[in-house]
């Protein structure tokens, strides 16, 4: 092996090789995995997959010779969807859950009883590889508990990004985590090896960071985020002079806020994330329904269940930002400052605003048709190509999959009456008040009744 | 009523279309042999499939569609279902008529068409998601699947160049037939002799004797990470069951 790496990289780099070959097959003719690395997975797995995110967005990258991996862009490819119905597509795994932090609402935080365990370098990429060779996984999302001290941490996140890349040749998507308060110098290493870096900001109100982790604060968070970007805007300026300068965190970052663990109103969450995506490399926020992990812990909330119809509402409010050119002050305001349970927030703003009602779906411009409830991106593409070659009615939009029975009282076609709405009551001849009532499911209401209120057990 | 009879292929079909336009009629239905017929048809037409009148009618669409309507039209092509013939073949005659109306969703052909062919893209996703390989002792990985549609031939690139430095095969088990990838190039293959195969087309599982030694313990690894990643208090089966289909799960690891 070492004569025929000798023949492909000629004398000078024999040095290096001889190291590198040595690695190689300790990978190939050793395996590290035993029964032991499956507990150890399980627990690191455990520790992790309270973090939210696992996209394996924002990259293409075509395959390579000699390497193994590409990444697909667009939305990524989810691999498998767990019990709870939440996408696997990165294996998240943490390379230790020791932590020297006590965060109340972190399961890992170091005052709570359970089992801890640490992955061997070796270990974890193996795994990584062989996983992903199965079409198992992405990729990597890696994170880590803090122990000694952050840049300690850091350096194993960023030896292993680095080992996957240079030794494993690994051409997969790598999500690292990146480690509050770990040195610049740490970071831009670690961003020439990731797609992705994450910085959780978790509590969007500083002194409720402070109230349950006393040892972090809003500055720790910000400053990776801002050195993250502050790498992707000078790599952007490189890439422009040089076109074969490495990339550096091609897929942006990412970060995640609790819900429901604090008593942030959804105005809070949200102008956080709009202020979030102002930034250039702001790709994703994630909200992670408050799940009771310490229970203990007086500075927590006790939830029977995680608030899952809010993070709902959340994301559905986060989309709007993101692809219906909703405005934050449009979604939330002072006097509604948590978003409707019983309703989406797009109805609800158009509930409250009866005034930009109806719109004619012959003529409206691609912005106004995604302001009407029950019609998507998509349906609202397919509205504007197809009105170029006939006027549409409410026939056409049943067909295309629009859901009629919202939109209908939000609309207007190519027609007097239409056999979905006969005879015409618009948003603005019902009321909102009584439109309202129409538009809820007795099911949603209840959804929403159970999480807003607590019930008494009286058992048998 | 007139209707048109033709073999169930792609050249028939576009064979089709050059008749309709040489003999000036509009057939409603174009139905494969061996269909029931309506009840009240009253001209019923022979389609005799020729490959140079389809190669005509194919250049001739090549000039009226862009690129991507005429990829969408070979993606639907790949549904094999039988909806998709009468409405492929009205579309494609309304194309010679009006132009280029590929985006014009509120006609009942175009949107048909276009539907089934985002099926298809849909299943072509769920196979780069859903593909599961084991490891041969050969060092080969190994996938079954079975397809709704015929999606093998639009997702081979992607496994080849995702993995270009491992041999896989991926076989079709509905349709009998599967692609190799020895490193270099793709090709599709057959066997000869289907029982003798050293898997098992139920569960795609590979025989114990061939099975390389590690694949046990990495498939246990990785079921034991789907169950750990899971938060029992967010147990959402009927998201799982929206976003992995059952029919996908007999081929899966963790799912197995």
């Amino acid at each position: 092996m070492s004569a025929k790496i000798h023949i492909i990289f000629g004398n000078s780099a024999k040095k290096t090789m001889i190291s590198f070959v040595l690695r190689l097959t300790l990978c190939i003719f050793a395996s590290m995995l035993t029964e032991k690395t499956m507990e150890k997975l399980r627990i690191l797995a455990e520790s992790a997959k309270y973090d939210v995110s696992c996209s394996s967005s924002g990259t293409v990258r075509k395959g390579k010779q000699g390497m193994v991996g590409s990444t697909v862009g667009g939305v990524g490819i989810c691999h498998s969807f767990a019990d709870d119905g939440r996408c696997i597509s990165l294996l998240k795994v943490m390379l230790t859950n020791y932590c020297m932090y006590d965060c109340a609402y972190c399961i890992n935080r170091r005052s709570n009883d359970i089992k801890r365990a640490t992955l061997s370098v070796s270990e974890l990429e193996e795994i990584t590889m062989e996983f992903y060779r199965r079409n198992y996984i992405e990729g990597l999302f890696l994170s880590s508990g803090v122990v000694r001290n952050p840049d300690y941490t850091m350096e194993r996140l960023t030896a292993i990004a680095r080992d996957l890349r240079t030794v494993h040749r690994f051409n997969g998507y790598i999500h690292l985590k990146s480690i509050p308060g770990c040195s610049q110098e740490l970071l831009n290493e670690a961003g020439r090896y990731a797609d992705r870096m994450s910085v959780n900001i978790e509590i969007p109100k500083e002194e409720s960071l402070k109230l349950l982790a006393p040892e972090k604060d809003h500055k720790s968070v910000f400053t990776p985020m801002k050195m993250i970007q502050q790498g992707v805007l000078e790599n952007k300026e490189d890439r422009k002079k040089y076109r074969h300068a490495p990339r550096f965190v091609p897929a942006g970052q990412s970060t995640q806020m609790i819900v429901g663990a604090t008593k942030e109103s959804d105005k809070d969450i949200l102008t956080m994330s709009s202020m979030l995506y102002g930034q250039p490399t702001m790709r994703r926020v994630y909200y992670s329904g408050y799940v009771s992990v310490n229970t203990y812990d007086p500075r927590l909330p006790i939830l029977k269940q995680p608030p899952l119809v809010r993070e709902n509402r959340l994301y559905q409010a986060d989309w709007l930002l993101r692809f219906y050119h909703f405005k934050v002050e449009e979604i939330v305001d002072d006097l509604h400052a948590n978003l409707d349970l019983e309703v989406d927030p797009k109805l609800a703003w158009a509930l409250r605003h009866p005034e930009a009602f109806p719109v004619d779906i012959n003529t409206a411009d691609y912005e106004q048709l995604l302001r009407v409830p029950g019609l998507g991106t998509k349906s609202a593409w397919l509205i504007v190509n197809s009105r170029r070659f006939s006027r549409l009615t409410s026939y056409d939009l049943k067909k295309m999959g629009v859901v009629m029975k919202k939109a209908k009282y939000f609309i207007t076609c190519n027609e007097l009456t239409s056999q979905f709405s006969q005879p015409i009551v618009g948003i603005n001849e019902l009321h909102p008040e009584r439109l309202r009532p129409l538009l809820i499911s007795k099911a949603q209401q209840k959804r929403a009744a159970e999480e807003q209120q607590l019930q008494i057990d009286f058992g048998e | 009523m007139t209707i048109y009879v033709f073999d169930g292929t792609m050249d028939g079909l576009l064979t089709a279309v050059f008749d309709a336009f040489s003999l000036k009629e509009e057939p409603q239905e174009l139905l494969t042999e061996g269909d029931a017929l309506p009840l009240f048809c009253d001209h019923i037409y022979q389609v005799t499939t020729d490959e140079e009148k389809a190669q005509r009618v194919w250049t001739g669409l090549e000039k009226k569609l862009t690129r991507e309507a005429m990829k969408l039209i070979s993606v639907s092509w790949l549904s094999e279902v039988k909806e998709l013939n009468t409405p492929l073949f009205r579309y494609i005659c309304k194309v010679f008529r009006q132009g280029d109306i590929s985006k014009n969703f509120a006609d009942p052909d175009v949107l048909a068409v276009t539907n089934i062919a985002r099926r298809v893209l849909h299943e072509q996703l769920r196979m780069k998601q859903f593909i599961r390989f084991q490891k041969a002792k050969d060092g080969t990985y190994l996938a079954v699947v079975s397809p709704d549609h015929n999606v093998l031939p639009i997702i081979t690139d992607h496994f080849s160049d995702r993995f270009n430095d491992q041999p896989w095969l991926i076989y079709d088990a509905k349709r009998h037939y599967g692609f190799n990838y020895d490193g270099k190039t793709v090709i599709r293959i057959t066997f000869e002799d289907e029982a003798a195969v050293p898997f098992s087309l139920e569960n795609g599982k590979l025989n114990e004797a061939v099975l390389s030694n590690d694949d046990q313990l990495l498939q246990d690894l990785w079921r034991t990470y789907f169950k750990a990643i899971c938060i029992k208090e967010r147990m959402n089966p009927r998201k799982q069951l929206q976003d992995m289909p059952r029919r996908y799960w007999k081929y899966m690891t963790e799912k197995q």
